[in-house]
C-alpha cells in the first residue's frame, strides 16, 4: 500500500503530540547543556504546523513537507528551527510534486533531511547532535528493508536505532551547538537535539503501525 | 556603502549593539538590529533576519555580525531566500567586530571586503596592556 499526504499529515500529528508530550523532558535536557528552550521551542514550532496542515491537505507530499519546514523555520527561535526546517524542506524537495510514495522513498526523504541538517549544522557523527540519532536511524532502516522486512518493522528498527543513538551522545564531548561551550562538562548528559530526532522516528514508526492495523 | 547586520539572541542586545555603533557613523553607515526570536523572546528569527537584510537592500554589500548558537544558521537560512546586495556572515565576536566594521565602513568607498577583514581584526584586539 502505498504511502499517501493522509500518512503524511498522520506522521506530523504523531511527532507533534510526542514532542508536546516530551516538552518538558527535552527542556531540562537543553538545561543541563544549552539555553533551556528546546522543548517549548519545538513544541511550539509543532503546534503551528498542525494549525498550518488543512491549508496543504489537499496538495502533494513535497510541498506538505515544504510548507512543515518554513513554518518552523519561521516559528522555532532556536537552532533547531534552522535544522528541523531545512530538513523538512530538503525531504519535501526530494518528493517535489508526488501524491504517493514507496518505502524506498522514505529512505531518500530521510536522507535528504540528514543532508540538509549536516549542511546547516555542519555535524559529523560523534559531536552529540541530532546527526548522531539520525545516522543509525537511516542505516538500521536501509538494512532492514534490505532483509526483506516491512515498512513497519524496518521503521521500528530505525526508531530503536534512533533511541540507542541518543543515548549514546551522553558520553560524548559536545562539538557543536551551545553545548559545545561548555566543553568538558557537557559529558555525561544526554543531547537533546538527538533526543527530538529519536522521538521524530518513533511518529514516524508509530504512524506505519497504525497504518497496518487499519490496512 | 556598506550595511551592517546586528544578530542577537537578545533583542535589546543587538538594539544596544546598534546604538553603539551609531555614535561612531551617526547616521552614515547603515546599521539595522535583528534580534530576539519572532516574538521578542531570546532567540534567533529568520523572519527578523529576512527583515532586517530587506531593509539594507540598498547597500552594496551587507556583513552580518553574529553572537553565537543558532544566529549563523538563523542567518544562513534567510540567505536562501534573499536575493540583493552579497552577505558575508562574519566570524567576529558581535561587539568588538562591529565596533571595528563601522570604523571601517564610515570610509563610503570602503568594500565589503575591507569591512568584513576589519570586523575580523577584533579576534586580535588587545583590551588590557600588560
Amino acid at each position: 500500500m502505498p504511502i499517501t499526504v493522509e500518512h503524511v499529515t498522520h506522521f506530523l500529528t504523531a511527532a507533534a503530540e510526542l514532542i508536546h508530550a516530551h516538552r518538558d523532558e527535552l527542556t531540562a535536557l537543553d538545561a543541563a547543556i544549552g539555553d533551556a528552550d528546546h522543548g517549548a521551542n519545538l513544541d511550539r514550532g509543532f503546534a503551528a504546523v498542525i494549525a498550518r496542515l488543512p491549508t496543504v491537505a489537499d496538495k502533494d507530499i513535497g510541498t506538505v513537507l515544504k510548507t512543515t519546514g518554513m513554518t518552523i523555520v519561521s516559528t522555532v527561535g532556536g537552532a533547531s528551527g534552522p535544522l528541523y526546517g531545512t530538513a523538512f524542506v530538503r525531504a519535501g524537495m526530494a518528493l517535489a510534486d508526488r501524491h504517493e510514495m514507496s518505502a524506498e522513498d522514505v529512505v531518500l526523504a530521510l536522507e535528504a533531511a540528514l543532508d540538509g541538517i549536516v549542511a546547516r549544522g555542519k555535524a559529523q557523527p560523534g559531536e552529540k547532535t541530532m546527526v548522531d540519532a539520525l545516522v543509525p536511524a537511516i542505516e538500521a532502516l536501509r538494512a532492514a528493508l534490505a532483509e526483506g522486512r516491512s515498512l513497519t518493522r524496518a521503521m521500528q528498527a530505525a526508531a530503536a536505532a534512533a533511541a540507542a543513538g541518543a543515548q549514546a551522545t551522553i558520553p560524548m564531548l559536545a562539538m557543536k551547538g551551545r553545548a559545545s561551550y561548555l566543553g568538558e562538562r557537557s559529558i555525561g548528559h544526554q543531547d537533546p537535539g538527538a533526543t527530538s530526532t529519536a522521538y521524530l522516528l518513533q511518529a514516524l514508526a508509530m504512524t506505519c503501525s497504525r497504518n497496518e492495523e487499519e490496512a | 556603502m556598506i550595511g551592517l547586520l546586528i544578530v542577537s539572541h537578545s533583542a535589546r542586545l543587538a538594539e544596544g549593539v546598534q546604538e553603539f555603533v551609531g555614535q561612531i557613523g551617526g547616521d552614515q553607515i547603515p546599521v539595522v538590529a535583528a534580534g530576539g526570536a519572532s516574538d521578542g523572546s531570546l532567540g534567533t528569527s529568520v523572519e527578523r533576519i529576512l527583515a532586517g537584510l530587506e531593509q539594507l537592500r540598498t547597500a552594496d554589500g551587507i556583513l552580518a555580525l553574529v553572537d553565537l548558537g543558532s544566529a549563523v544558521m538563523s542567518v544562513e537560512t534567510a540567505l536562501e531566500h534573499f536575493s540583493g546586495p552579497p552577505v558575508q556572515i562574519s566570524n567576529a565576536p558581535l561587539v568588538e567586530g562591529a565596533y571595528l566594521a563601522a570604523v571601517e565602513a564610515s570610509n563610503a568607498e570602503a568594500t565589503l571586503e575591507q569591512v568584513a577583514a576589519a570586523a575580523l581584526q577584533a579576534r586580535e584586539l588587545t583590551k588590557v596592556y600588560e
